[in-house]
């Protein structure tokens, strides 16, 4: 994968005297899966937010898709797409409604939206809900929905912020299905996640330790390295090494 | 505490059902819940979001009123005996619910006066998990890391020594290494004798109970221990791993001898149709038969009920 569609090199965000990102470089290829794995407070929220344009780092370089993530923010953020598991779509609006609103902040058309839209629905099997309150489609739907909308103005990267959280097995495999479809049409993918099997479904995993990261490859490889069975030990192994005690 | 009736089981339901409105219709939340948790067990309540979960916990901890059914926590019941199950139950809810602007020693003494306590007199209970707080006994709730934050949540909902402890999702959102340590807390209390109500959306945790429910779409699919529940796993189990995913699972589908097919870790999870021999796996597959994890039970119960 020779065309890098995240690049970042000694990227660093302090918040006063602590260090949150501490110098962390990383390359991800076009239509790769990149797992971002780390413990809680080690850095990850802090250094997804630079790498969509939403917080100026204190040192480093970093381009997304190609810009800067110093003097181009605004362009990165029409380039990606984003979604969480926190908040993915408005509850108060159909299902269609929250397309049309997604699509039209990204610019799209309205009749673009419509056709397009009508598509995307019918492959993810639920356009006959298009008019219903997405509050009344069940959870699981709601994050494929999500997901779906979250890529649907075609970016060449899309955020995943814990997206199968709470999700339901069966469902939480559907969606990692809608992911592998989404790097097969080239889409880089950006994930994080706490679930370990997950890790073994990204083509590549990182590993953020006290705002470094510790390790970096392919699933199969880092199990090799640290002499284990699952993705599980290698992130144990390491998340133990923390210093820092989390406040 | 308050002496309880040992004799009754610490937590029982009969046909628990719970219907919230939605516009002209209604929605089940809840439906027939039968329940029994012994005393000094931990017994966990396994299901995704929207599941029911929430439902089920507020109504077994006096917030909410079932629409049908009964239920008693301690031998007390539920909707006549509320002030009294208050009393004697520690309920962490998912939410975080302490106050954010009282400082961590602050929100310990404020539910300890609550219930007539000190943070003294049940101090041993606590100290394990207190400690690891303990530096930052100054620093406002709002401040804590979301480990720290359960941490101390479970601190206030232990502080009156509960008979029993209601857990709603405690490990939600905590990272691997994090959840780990919490259910090591758990063990710790269960040797005190409290006994546990937990709730979790990750499969892997049920092995740290004693007992648990499978719960999906307001319906309770199936209680046992984990290991009998692995053990009534009927089906053929095999793991395979080809090498293109999309593609091995697409292929998998297709033949007639698999039931179902999906991603496992690093492998792909094949169940066999019953009576289905071995089909005939492609040369360049990596195969081999495999014991069936928690995960692969549920979803298999997910298929059953469709």
């Amino acid at each position: 994968m020779a065309e890098y569609v995240i690049t970042a090199d000694q990227l660093t965000r302090r918040f006063g005297a602590f260090t949150a990102v501490d110098r962390i470089s990383l390359t991800v290829g076009k239509g790769e899966i990149f797992g971002f794995l780390g413990a809680n407070g080690a850095g990850k929220t802090t250094a997804m937010r630079m790498f969509c344009g939403l917080l100026t780092p204190s040192e480093g370089k970093a381009t997304v898709g190609g810009f800067d993530v110093f003097s181009q923010s605004e362009e990165i953020k029409r380039n990606i797409g984003y979604m969480s598991q926190r908040f993915s779509l408005y509850d108060d609006l159909t299902v269609m409604e929250n397309l049309q609103f997604y699509a039209g902040i990204y610019g799209m058309s309205r009749k673009h939206i419509r056709e397009q839209g009508s598509e995307m629905l019918n492959e993810l099997g639920i356009y006959d809900q298009r008019n219903n309150l997405v509050r009344s489609i069940p959870p699981g739907w709601k994050q494929k929905l999500a997901f779906s909308v979250a890529i649907f103005h075609q970016p060449r990267i899309v955020f995943l912020d814990e997206p199968t959280g709470g999700v339901d097995p069966v469902t939480r495999r559907e969606f990692w299905q809608l992911i592998y479809e989404a790097a097969a049409k080239d889409i880089t993918v950006f994930v994080t996640t706490h679930y370990m099997d997950e890790a073994e479904y990204c083509d590549r995993v990182s590993i953020m330790v006290d705002g470094r990261i510790e390790a970096m490859d392919t699933p199969g490889r880092l199990k090799e390295t640290f002499g284990v069975h699952s993705m599980d030990e290698v992130f144990l192994t390491l998340a133990r090494r923390s210093t820092i005690a989390p406040a | 505490m308050q002496k309880s009736d040992s004799k009754e089981p610490a937590i029982r339901a009969a046909g628990i059902g719970k219907w919230y409105p939605a516009g002209k219709s209604r929605v089940t939340a809840l439906q027939d819940i039968n329940l029994e948790v012994t005393r000094g067990e931990r017994f966990g309540i396994i299901g995704p979001d929207g599941a029911g979960k929430t439902s089920l916990f507020r109504i077994l901890t006096t917030l909410l009123l079932p629409d049908s059914g009964h239920a008693s926590v301690d031998g007390l019941d539920v909707v006549k005996d509320f002030k009294r199950i208050r009393l004697r139950v520690g309920y962490m809810p998912g939410k975080f619910s302490l106050y954010p602007d009282l400082t961590v020693g602050e929100n310990l003494d404020f539910f300890a006066s609550i219930f007539n306590t000190t943070v003294k007199e049940n101090y041993h209970l606590i100290k394990d998990i207190y400690e690891q707080i303990a530096p930052f006994r100054d620093f406002r709730a709002s401040q804590l890391s979301g480990g720290m934050k359960q941490k101390l949540a479970l601190s206030c909902a232990l502080i009156h020594r509960p008979s029993i402890l209601f857990l709603d999702e405690p490990t939600t959102g905590v990272d691997a290494v994090s959840r780990r340590e919490f259910w090591e807390l758990l063990k710790g209390l269960q040797n005190e004798g409290i006994t546990i109500l937990v709730s979790t959306p990750y499969m892997d945790e049920a092995s740290r109970c004693n007992r648990v429910a499978f719960l999906q779409d307001g319906r309770i699919m199936q209680v046992d221990t984990p290991e009998n529940i692995r053990k009534g796993f009927s089906r053929k189990l095999w793991a395979v791993k080809g090498p293109d995913i999309l593609n091995t699972l697409s292929r998998l589908r297709n033949m007639p001898e698999v039931d179902n097919a999906y991603p496992f870790g690093e492998w792909l999870h094949v169940v066999l149709r019953p009576g289905a021999g071995k089909p005939e796996w492609p040369a360049d597959w990596q195969v081999r038969e495999t014991e069936p994890d928690i995960e692969d039970c549920f979803i298999a119960n997910m298929k059953e009920h469709g």
